[in-house]
């Protein structure tokens, strides 16, 4: 406890120095923007962004990063409350009683516990967060090859089986997505893989124009050639301050959603959103008058809200503490942590404590900037979207064209991209989600090399991973999931991702 | 019946096909030491099984005549503009490349007027550089006359 306090200080002293507090309060504002533009998300919106820190150091690069990450959490909430149009997908469950409250006149109240609500949470899962990577560092230590392997094989099967829809759709695409990870050079051989006399393929293809291409310029495609979207709600300064029984509705939603947030964050998976659906299940199932949702509930907003932040957090625990990623997002910061000579796992927390405990501070202290920017300067943001679709859809397209092409300065990645973008337009349309493939193709090399690695150390037999006590119990949780995602075929019935599905295309809203 | 899902599984069952095909140029190697093809192979085989899966159950999904493709010619717009700056970018520099992608993008494909256009596709190439390149020093490529 003494040496978390005393890590801690050493962190806030890196936080709170001035350079590092201004590229933390950029990011957020940066971030907030991003969240409140329809069709960029955090994922794209920091995989855009990652040039952009090339000229700091790895500190400043990672705290601007991760407010990015979270000032997006935030954003998304604007636009789902004041327009019903989710910023990105987290804030799909805000969408239905947050813009109930707003046609009701309580766009104000609604945005204000939002923002309180994803304060309390993403404050509170960063001190879960302190508390627990540091251990589950230590723990990681004991793991080999086969407990790696394992590890990753469970992380993607967990992704799958979170994912809205088929669980059998989703691992193709976390197949497609690991077979992309194939291309370029072997590892153990110095082979070339599958790139075609393409010299820039040899280091494989990156992480970010696999995840612009899906998520960034995909979303462009599919809305540049819809109608423009509806009138904007906004709200005065004055109504930013909740009723007295609303801050009483909100209060254990908030708790609720922040302790349900960050479990399910840690989980591998869309974390994120998952969350967003789970907490707002639970509300409505608490709730005295389960009527109310769907017209304007305070707990509706409260909850997913607190959950969908606090899950930010929990999804940092895996990566700092194992170095493997929870989800497409937290692939792309490890990526973007690579780029910057960090390499997050159980010996980043003993090698660069200032960059750990700096980060776990820059995250309090992002969680205040958040509060006191979001409210009074909602108005600002909203405006962004006053901006016709047709004018603004270029110059996020320049965006992610220079986004990409600054990484590794190759234009073969502006191809990737191109590439990526019409698979992830396709896959739209076929209902498949792209998510895995961001994954997967992060992932690769990591379980080829830990899969080679352990049929070498058991002389090609399979049973190693069935002999070691970690590696067969992450490996049945893992077979349990894809039994349990039978379930719903036996018993005929939706099963809560299918549910989460119709929920996302607006089926319930 | 053409469903989502059958053309799905067909795509991805041939791209499977293809990286079987193709690995074969390269070692599979043994069980005690997999060659570089082995992964690709182990992989290739699990995205046809995926394929096979979503095919059979591929009846309940949407008949593919049910997805609306009104968007496709702004989307193939977009995707031309990506290309043509894919090959300007390193040749015409990067304020020029930007300039003219956005100059159609604005000018032809959303008919915005002249002044319009000019002013956006100017001020957001030139302005993106000097946010970027000169202020952030990411280097970005210029073209004829330094541009």
């Amino acid at each position: 406890m003494t040496e978390t306090v005393h890590n801690l200080l050493l962190g806030f002293s890196v936080a709170l120095s001035p350079p590092v507090l201004l590229y933390a309060f950029v990011g957020c504002v940066v971030g907030t923007i991003v969240g409140v533009l329809p069709g960029v998300g955090p994922l794209a919106g920091i995989s855009l962004l990652l040039p952009a820190t090339f000229g700091l150091d790895a500190t400043k690069a990672i705290v601007m990063l991760a407010g990015i990450y979270y000032g997006a959490m935030y954003g998304g909430s604007t636009t789902s409350i004041l327009m019903r149009i989710p910023g990105e997908a987290a804030s799909v469950m805000t969408c239905i009683d947050g813009y109930a409250m707003a046609r009701k006149g309580r766009a104000g109240a609604a945005l204000a516990i939002a923002a309180v609500g994803s304060y309390v949470a993403g404050t509170v899962s960063v001190v879960a967060l302190m508390f627990l990577a540091p251990p589950l560092a230590s723990f990681a230590l004991r793991f080999g090859p086969p407990e790696y392997f394992a590890l990753l094989i469970l992380g993607l099967l967990v992704l799958a089986y979170m994912s809205s829809g088929s669980m059998v759709k989703a691992l193709a695409m976390a197949t497609l997505g690991l077979l992309l990870g194939m291309i370029g050079i072997d590892q153990m051989t110095g082979y070339f893989r599958f790139a075609y006399g393409v010299v820039e393929l040899g280091d494989g293809i990156g992480v970010v124009p696999v995840a612009v291409g899906l998520f960034g310029l995909s979303e462009i495609l599919a809305t540049a050639g819809q109608e423009t979207p509806p009138a904007v709600i906004k709200p005065t300064l004055r109504e930013l301050l909740p009723s007295r029984q609303e801050w009483k509705d909100a209060n254990w939603p908030i708790w609720r959603g922040t302790v349900l947030g960050f479990l399910i964050g840690i989980i591998p998976g869309s974390a994120h959103i998952i969350s967003s659906f789970v907490s707002y299940a639970v509300e409505r199932r608490l709730a005295r008058r389960p009527e109310e949702f769907g017209q304007g509930a305070v707990a509706g907003v409260a909850g997913p809200e607190s959950a969908n932040n606090s899950a930010t957090s929990g999804a940092f625990v895996p990566m700092l503490a194992l170095g493997v990623p929870s989800g497409p997002i937290p692939a792309v910061m490890l990526a973007a942590m690579m780029v910057h000579g960090v390499s997050p796992g159980p010996l980043l927390i003993k090698q660069q404590p200032e960059l750990f405990w700096g980060f776990i501070a820059s995250m309090y202290v992002g969680n205040v900037v958040l509060l006191i920017l979001n409210l009074p300067l909602v108005g600002v943001f909203v405006n962004l979207l006053r901006v016709p679709y047709p004018l603004l859809y270029p110059g996020i397209l320049v965006f992610c064209i220079l986004g990409v092409y600054a990484v590794n300065s190759s234009v073969v990645d502006v191809w990737i991209m191109l590439v990526m973008g019409l698979v992830g337009y396709l896959l739209r349309k076929l209902e498949f989600e792209p998510a895995p493939i961001v994954l997967g193709v992060i992932l690769a090399p990591m379980i080829e090399m830990a899969l080679r690695q352990s049929l070498a150390m058991s002389d090609g037999q399979y049973a190693i991973f069935l002999t070691r006590p970690i590696a067969t119990t992450l490996l049945a949780v893992g077979v349990l999931l894809v039994l349990l995602s039978f379930k719903s075929l036996i018993t005929h019935g939706f099963d809560w991702r299918e549910r989460m599905a119709m929920a996302e295309k607006g089926d319930e809203l | 019946m053409l469903t989502t899902n059958r053309v799905a599984a067909v795509t991805l069952g041939a791209l499977a096909v293809v990286v079987l095909f193709e690995s074969r140029k390269l070692p599979l190697g043994s069980l005690h030491n997999p060659g570089p093809a082995y992964m690709p192979v182990l992989l290739a085989l699990a995205l046809l099984v995926f394929a096979i899966l979503v095919g059979a159950y591929g009846g309940a999904s949407r008949g593919l005549g049910a997805v609306g493709w009104s968007e496709w010619r702004h989307a193939a717009a977009i995707l031309g503009t990506c290309a043509f700056a894919a090959i300007a970018l390193e040749r015409l520099g990067y304020r020029l490349t930007m300039a003219i992608a956005l100059g159609f993008l604005i000018g032809v494909i959303e008919r915005q007027g002249v002044f319009v256009t000019l002013t956006l596709a100017v001020a957001l190439a030139a302005g993106s550089y000097l946010l970027f390149d000169t202020l952030l020093r990411v280097p970005l490529p210029r073209g004829p006359f330094g541009l």
